[in-house]
Order: structure tokens, then sequence, then C-alpha cells
């Protein structure tokens, strides 16, 4: 099937493309961007006059739920979601049921994702036998099998000597380490941001020392093995300025923010809203601050989703017996405009962080537009407005704190290795 | 919606509260009841219990009754925000009682009047005595002393503002919840 | 989002429907309360204890905690409202099995209950069974986690009237573990709600929650100058397992630094009262001298607690007024 998208505002952070250009597509390939090669004919031209046309989006971290948890979401409904979110490539985390810690995981993870079609699904397998924190993973098979990193995701490695033995053997086979900073004692059972408003609301409190000290041990180590340490979904301004320091003393660190800790900050909790029950929690509006600077500037160089969709049962309870986590797919493209729109960073900067930042931190050809590459695309119309409604969510997980906000820039297509998985009505 | 007047000034009231004391004496004397003791119902009757019972020099302290948690329509009205305790410094027990009430109209007030007054104790007997009785009884209750009984319509409503001048107002409305809407 | 927490609790007429939080209550409503359990404080005296307002009425206490102190004044002040009483003490391992908090609801709004008193170990509880009881249904939060236990609160400034009669000129300090206490934060608002002139806290760091001034209050780590010029002092209970993890190092230096002596409640105003929500730890927050003493009025607060509880149920159980009621 060839496509021609035609008239679209094109950027591509990754090439610093900001200009009107068609784009060819032939099979699953980017054959041409600007003139249609000769002999090509389109079967299907989309119409991208006054939309913006950018790569598709690349999100870190997203929980897919299966296999193990089908009742939350399901390979088949969430990359239906990414593709509505304009997502093309998705990075699942590791902690399914069971967990991604074999290569028949991985395996099933892809073959499902190549069958349904919707969205690139890569993995983050496990970095330790069934996330157990004790004894590390077969690594090295594993990356034989295709996962693209390591991770435990937010369960904790039983010791530093266990972190630093993965560290050092990840390091061995070159792969990257995520790590979830997050230090379970100062944690103690908390599930709010300790401060004004959960002292006002008695809700157990999170320090964000919790954050800052996993941050300096997991830095150390990385500079004591030379590792590639990437840290996920930071909360503290704190953090981001260690970890900048970090990166001014060469260490291979990196670092994402879940594009809601860039938008909502602990007085959201106020009243028990359990869909703000996050992990880690909404700090406080200085923290969003800072970690907003530290995605303007590029020391975090992504925005993910941390998608992790509920059923409704989840959430109805007590805030402190809610489970954590929001649905976020849908809202990620959204919620980086956002930062433009309020002066944060310019929109190719912007769009870098969900398409070319997050590529790169793992040499992954994806998040750009180029001759040849796989045509992965999403074309949004930045000026039309929409409202986050649970009914028009396809994630299975309609738990977000975003539902009856009001957003300017909506998806219209998405196309992923050179097909059409998404058009808007 | 509502039309307001007054319908008697204090002077006129405390008139007609001497010629209940008269008869009030003339009941007991001939009743052969010595020594009774007074309840005002909250707010009203209180207001009148005082003239009264100062008139007949009683001995035993006034009581004061607030019959809101014995309201037959408490989970329709609610609290009034006024509610005041009730006050009873006498034993109930074998004692006449004198209860005095505002306005008698359904008798809904004296039926949770005398419910509370036999929640302190069992009264030798009640006399009842109210400002004014009109039309409007809903149960069987009959006052043994009346002060005024005024021809008024369906739709007015009369109440007694107080304490201090005391008034009697008429209010005339199509469809108006009162502040106590069980007199 | 705060005015969500105010109008939940009220309805569009501005009464009282449910009674969860201090937080988002004006003083009026919390004057009205303390002047409706007047008219409560006094049936202890007369021969018959109960009155008939709620007869026929169902209230369920639903305790997912265990508490047969608190239980039973909530039991005996629905009691003598006259109204039927379930008591469901639900163990959380048992909701835990497959039935949710909210099937346990909907099983008992079945039985008719118009009204629950809730206990239960997580902060926002109330308020979470309140958003999705029926209409109709009115909630009344017998404490949540470490959030709010607002009837504590009422009857202690009930106590607190009784003795002080206005608010306004009052210092009042609360001593010992803040952090996990749901009875100081509802304490804290009923103060500043009242009107007085200063809330102080004391007690080591580890027990001050972060951020505690956000609540408005002094916070002070000595207790003698904690207690300088106060007129009430509150004396908290000490857990025993806040022992074990690493807050304080024992007891006796505990109450070494913040019992509550004579020699120390000597500094407070010659008049001043001395009130702990019981159960009182005798040598550990407070000595049994103070205790026992005269400036004490711990046992006052517990035979208050039942009309204050009256009141906050007689007044979440008014209805809206029914058109066609006539006189």
């Amino acid at each position: 099937m060839n496509i021609s998208i035609i008239g679209g505002r094109v950027i591509d952070p990754a090439s610093n493309t900001d200009a009107t250009l068609n784009l060819h597509i032939k099979d699953e390939t980017l054959i041409a961007m600007g003139d249609a090669p000769n002999g090509f004919s389109a079967d299907q031209t989309i119409d991208a006059a006054g939309k913006i046309v950018c790569p598709g989006l690349v999100d870190m971290a997203a929980h897919l739920r299966e296999p193990g948890h089908t009742a939350k979401g399901t390979l088949a409904s969430e990359t239906l979601a990414a593709a509505k979110g304009g997502i093309t490539t998705l990075i699942c985390t590791p902690d399914t049921e069971p967990c991604i810690d074999s290569p028949a995981d991985i395996e099933f993870i892809h073959r499902m994702a190549r069958k349904l079609c919707q969205a690139r699904v890569l993995t983050a397998a496990a970095m330790t036998q069934g996330l157990e924190g004790k004894q590390l993973a077969s690594m090295a098979t594993l990356r034989n099998s295709g996962c693209v990193a390591v991770s435990n995701a937010r369960r904790p490695l039983a010791n530093t000597l266990v972190e630093r033995r993965a560290l050092e053997y990840a390091s061995t086979f070159g792969m990257t380490v995520f790590l979830h900073p997050e230090d379970r004692h100062l944690k103690a059972g908390g599930c709010a941001h300790e401060g004004a408003v959960a002292t006002r609301l008695g809700l157990p409190g999170i320090p964000s020392a919790a954050e800052t000290v996993a941050v300096a041990r997991d830095l150390a180590l990385a500079e004591h093995t030379g590792a590639r340490i990437h840290f996920c979904t930071l909360s503290a301004g704190t953090s981001a300025r260690m970890i900048s320091e970090a990166k001014k003393a060469k260490l291979a660190v990196s670092a994402d923010v879940a594009a809601h800790q860039l938008h909502l900050t602990e007085q959201d909790i106020d009243g028990f809203d359990a869909q703000c029950h996050l992990e880690p929690p909404l700090r406080t509006l200085q923290d969003r601050d800072f970690l907003r600077r530290a995605v303007a500037d590029g020391t975090i160089a992504a925005i993910c989703s941390d998608h992790q969709p509920h059923e409704p049962d989840a959430k109805e309870a007590p805030f402190p017996e809610s489970q954590p986590g929001l649905s976020g797919l849908e809202t990620l493209l959204a919620l980086t405009l956002r930062l433009v729109d309020e002066g944060v960073m310019p929109l190719s900067d912007a769009l870098a962080r969900i398409t070319c930042g997050p590529a790169d931190l793992l040499n992954l050809p994806y998040g750009r537009l180029a001759e040849g590459l796989p045509a992965d695309i999403c074309i949004f119309d930045p000026e039309a407005h929409w409202t986050l409604a649970s009914e028009s969510m396809l994630s299975a997980g309609k738990n977000s704190p975003f539902l009856g906000w009001e957003f300017k820039g909506k998806v219209t297509h998405t196309v992923f290795n050179g097909h059409l998985v998404y058009q808007a009505d | 919606m509502t039309e307001q007047r007054i319908f008697m000034n204090e002077d006129a009231i405390l008139n007609i509260i001497d010629g209940m004391a008269r008869m009030l004496k003339e009941r007991l004397a001939k009743n052969g009841i010595e020594d009774p003791a007074m309840i005002g119902i909250h707010t009203g009757g209180a207001w009148v219990a005082e003239q009264l019972h100062q008139r007949l020099g009683l001995s035993q302290p006034l009581g004061l009754l607030d019959i809101n948690f014995y309201r037959d329509d408490f989970t329709k009205s609610g609290v009034n925000p006024l509610v005041k305790p009730s006050t009873i410094d006498f034993d109930i027990e074998n004692q006449h009682v004198i209860l005095v009430d505002d306005v008698l109209q359904t008798g809904r007030t004296i039926r949770a009047a005398m419910n509370e007054i036999f929640d302190f104790g069992r009264p030798k007997s009640i006399l009842l005595a109210t400002l004014i009785e009109r039309n409007g009884r809903q149960l069987p209750i009959e006052p043994s002393i009346v002060g005024l009984q005024p021809p008024l319509e369906k739709d007015e409503h009369i109440r007694l503002e107080g304490p201090s001048p005391l008034t009697l107002t008429v209010n005339k409305s199509k469809k108006r919840r009162t502040e106590k809407p069980t007199n | 989002m705060a005015s969500q927490t105010q109008n939940i609790q009220l309805n569009d007429d501005g009464s009282l429907r449910h009674f969860l939080t201090i937080e988002g209550l004006n003083k009026n409503i919390l004057t009205q309360i303390l002047d409706t359990a007047e008219s409560f404080a006094v049936l202890p005296g007369r021969p018959i204890k109960k009155v008939p307002a709620l007869r026929g009425r169902i209230i369920t206490n639903l305790f997912f905690e265990n508490s047969t102190r608190t239980r039973t004044t909530f039991e005996l002040a629905a009691k003598r409202l006259s109204a039927d009483v379930l008591n469901f003490n639900i163990s959380t391992s048992a909701t835990s099995k497959g039935e949710t908090l909210l099937d346990t609801l909907r099983n008992l709004e079945a039985m008719h209950s118009e009204m629950f008193v809730v206990r239960h170990n997580a902060s926002g509880a109330a308020h979470f069974i309140a958003e999705h009881a029926a209409p109709g249904i009115s909630v009344i939060n017998a404490g949540d986690g470490r959030h709010a236990h607002p009837t504590q609160a009422m009857l202690d400034m009930f106590t607190i009237r009784k003795h002080k009669g206005d608010f306004t000129p009052l210092r009042v300090a609360i001593v010992g573990d803040i952090l996990h206490s749901r009875v100081a934060r509802s304490q804290i608002l009923a103060l500043n709600t009242l009107g007085v002139t200063e809330v102080r806290v004391v007690g080591p760091r580890t027990l001050i929650p972060t951020d505690a001034r956000a609540l408005g209050v002094h916070v002070y780590h000595d207790l003698e100058e904690g207690l300088r010029d106060v007129d009430v002092v509150i004396m908290l209970r000490l857990q025993k397992e806040r022992m074990d993890g690493a807050l304080l190092p024992s007891e006796e230096e505990y109450f070494q630094l913040y019992g509550l002596t004579n020699d120390r409640l000597a500094c407070a105003k010659p008049d001043a009262i001395v009130m702990h929500p019981g159960p009182i730890n005798r040598g550990v927050e407070i000595d049994s001298e103070v205790a026992d003493g005269p400036r004490s009025v711990i046992l006052e607060q517990v035979s208050y607690g039942i009309g204050v509880r009256m009141a906050i149920m007689s007044m979440c159980m008014q209805k809206h007024p029914s058109a066609g009621d006539e006189s």
C-alpha cells in the first residue's frame, strides 16, 4: 500500500526539519520527503494541510498488562490506544504476570504485537529473576531475544550488592539499565508526597528523599561500574539537579519523566482523588517547575506516559487502598503540547522529548523522519480542541486525572510501519 | 407572597394574660389543686408562661421544654437551629402541671410536649393553657384555659414574637413554611 | 478541590448531611453542634434518658478497625435518639477476600440503613463511602487513618467551652504524637475555626508532620516552652508500637521530655485544664497525679461524648423539608 501525506507542516526534531513537505510511503518505508519519486502512485492520499506531521511517538514506559492482568488491559486494547495517541513505539515494562524474564516471554509479546500491527512493542526485560531482586536474570539471552533494556520495574532490589552486580553484568553486554529510584525504607508505606497536603489529609507520606537517596546511590554505583543507566519517571526536582551534575561529570546517565508530573502537583490529591494516586507521587509546584526546566534544557531527554491502565475497581477504594497509576497513552502528546502553550519550551524541542529523544537513548532507529526508515508518522491538528472523556478512551483503563480537561492538539492520523492504524472521525 | 400585619400589641396581650391568670386561679381552686408547677414550651409558650408564673406566684421554678427532638416530623424538618435544653428543675412525679403554649393549632406540639414531660416522670395531672386557640386541630387535644380565639382564614398564620415587646402577628401566604410548623 | 470537600458534607441549604471532617465547616455550624449538644447533655439527669427523634430509623456502625469504646458511644448516642442500631465489625482481611468496600456498602444499604458511622484505617475512607452512598444516606466519620476524627474533636470543643466559655482568647497546646493523630488534625481545625488565639503542637520532630505549620499551628519541641501561658493542654496517646519504628528511643525518655507532670503543668495558666482523648498511658504521656488531679477534665470528655454525637447524628439525619408540610 502506498500512501502520500500532502501539504502538512513536517517537523522532525532529529533532523531539525520544520517545513511544508509531502511524504511518500511505499509499503513499510518512508521513501521520499518532498516530491514523489518517479513512477510512485499513491493508493491513499492524506491531506495534511493545516496539520503538523511528525515522527510517530516513542513511549519509554508503558505497562501493557498482558500477560496476567488482562482485566486492566491487553496488548490489543493498549496498542489501539497508543495508535490513537500517535504513539508508534512502546517500551513495555517487565512487571507482567508472569514477568518478562525469559526469551519466551519476550517472544510472546513481540509476536502478539506483530500480529496486532497497531504499534511497535519493545520490551524492557527483567533485571532479576522473577523481579525478585535477588538473582540476576539471563540478561545476555534476553538481549539476544530482542529486549532493549533491563529493568526491575518498581520492585526493589535486595541490596546494593545486587544492584552493583546487575549494573556490572548488564554493562558487560552494553545494555542500558532502567532504574526506578526509590528507597523502600524511606517510602515506608507512604502513598502521597510528604508535604503540606498529605499532612493535612493525614495520608502517609513519601518524602522526596525516598527518590533522591536512591538517585545518589544509583549514580555512585553507575560511576563505579561504568554502567549505562537510565532513570525512569522522576518526581523530585533535586533528582534532576543531581542527574544534571552527573552528566557534566560525563556519567552515562539519562532520565525521563512522566507527562503528568509536568502538570499536576500534590494539590491535585485534595479531596482524596484516587485518580491522582500515582507512583512516584505528585510533588510540589517547585518540583514540577524544576522538572519542567530539566525537560526544557535536555537534562531529561524523554517524556513518557508511564501508562498504567486499571479496571474501575482498582480506583474504587479509599485513596491509600486504591492502586496507583494512570492511563496515559492518549494524553501523552496533548500534555507535551501543553508545555509549548505554557511557554516551557519550543514545539520542536517538545516533540523531540517524545520522539527522537527517547529513541536516541536506546539507539533505536525510530522517532525520526528519514528516507529509508520505517514509516512511523503522527499527524495532528495543532488547533483542534478536545476534552478527555472516558467514553472516548480506547485504553481498557479509563483511570485518568485528566478526564474533563480540555486539550489543544489532536491526533488525526497515525501511520505505523506504513499502515494507517488510526484515523480520527 | 406574604402579607404581614400586627394583630395585637403588648398591652393587649398582657391584658389577655391577666384574664388567663384569673381563669387559672379559679380552675385550680375548683379542682382543689395546690402548689402546681408550670412548664412553658420553647419559645413563645415560655414567654407566656413567664407572665403567668409571676401572676400566679408559683413556688416551683418555671420549667422550659424544647420539644424539637420529640416532634413527629423531626426527620422531615430537622433540628431548629435555636434548639435549647429542656430544663425542669422540679420533680414531675405526682406533680400537678400547667403546660403553657402560645398558639394551639394542630395539637402536635402538645402531643410532643406531653411525651417529653412523661420522660421526666408521671405527673398527677396536666392543665393546658394557651394564649391563642385557633382552628386546624389534627389531634384530639383541647385546652383547659384559652386567652383568645381569633377568627382566622385557613391560609393565615398567627405567631407570637418577643420576648420584649410581645407582639402577635398574622401572616397570610399561599404556601409558606413557618419556622415552627407544629403549633 | 477543597470546595468539593465542603460540598459533599453539606446539603444545598447549607445544613449538614455528612460529618467527615471539620475542614470546610464554618463557625456557625460548629457552634450549632455545640448548642444542640447542650440539649442532650441534660438527658443523663432524667429518668428516661432518650428522645424519640430518630424512632424507626436504622443507624449502622461500620467498623473496619476495632474500637469497642468508640463504637459503644456511637451506639449509645444512636439509641438515645431512639434509632435502631446495627453493628458491623469488618476485619479488613475479610474485605480483601474479594468483596470490595462498595459491595459491603451496597449490602448494608439494602437493609435500609440511613446512616453509616464509619471507622477505617485508611485516610479518606469516610469520604470515599460518602461519595458513593445513595441519596438520603448520611455518613459520620468515626476515625479514618490519620486523617480525621471530627466527633472526638467536637466533644473536646464542648468540654473546652464548658470550662472556658469564649474560644477567642484561648491558647491551646496539643502534646505528643501529632504525626499519626487524626484527633489532633481535627482538633486543630476546630480550634482555628472557632477562632482561638493560638494552637501549638509540642513534640519531638519524629512525631511532628512535615509542613505542620500549614495546619495553622506553632511548633514547639520543648514542653515547658510549649505550655507557657496556655489555657488548655491536650495530651495525645502515645501508641506502644511507636517504639518499634525508630520514632522514639524509649517510653522512659519520652516521659522525661514530654510527659505531663504537675511541675510542668505549672508553666501553663493557673486555671488551665488538661484533656486527653483516652485511653491514657499513665507514666508515658501523663503522670497519674495530673490525670487524676483537679485540672484534669478527662472523664468529663468521656461523658460529653454521647451528647455531642447525638447532636451530630440528629443534625445529619434531618432531611430536606418536604413541600406541603403544614402546621
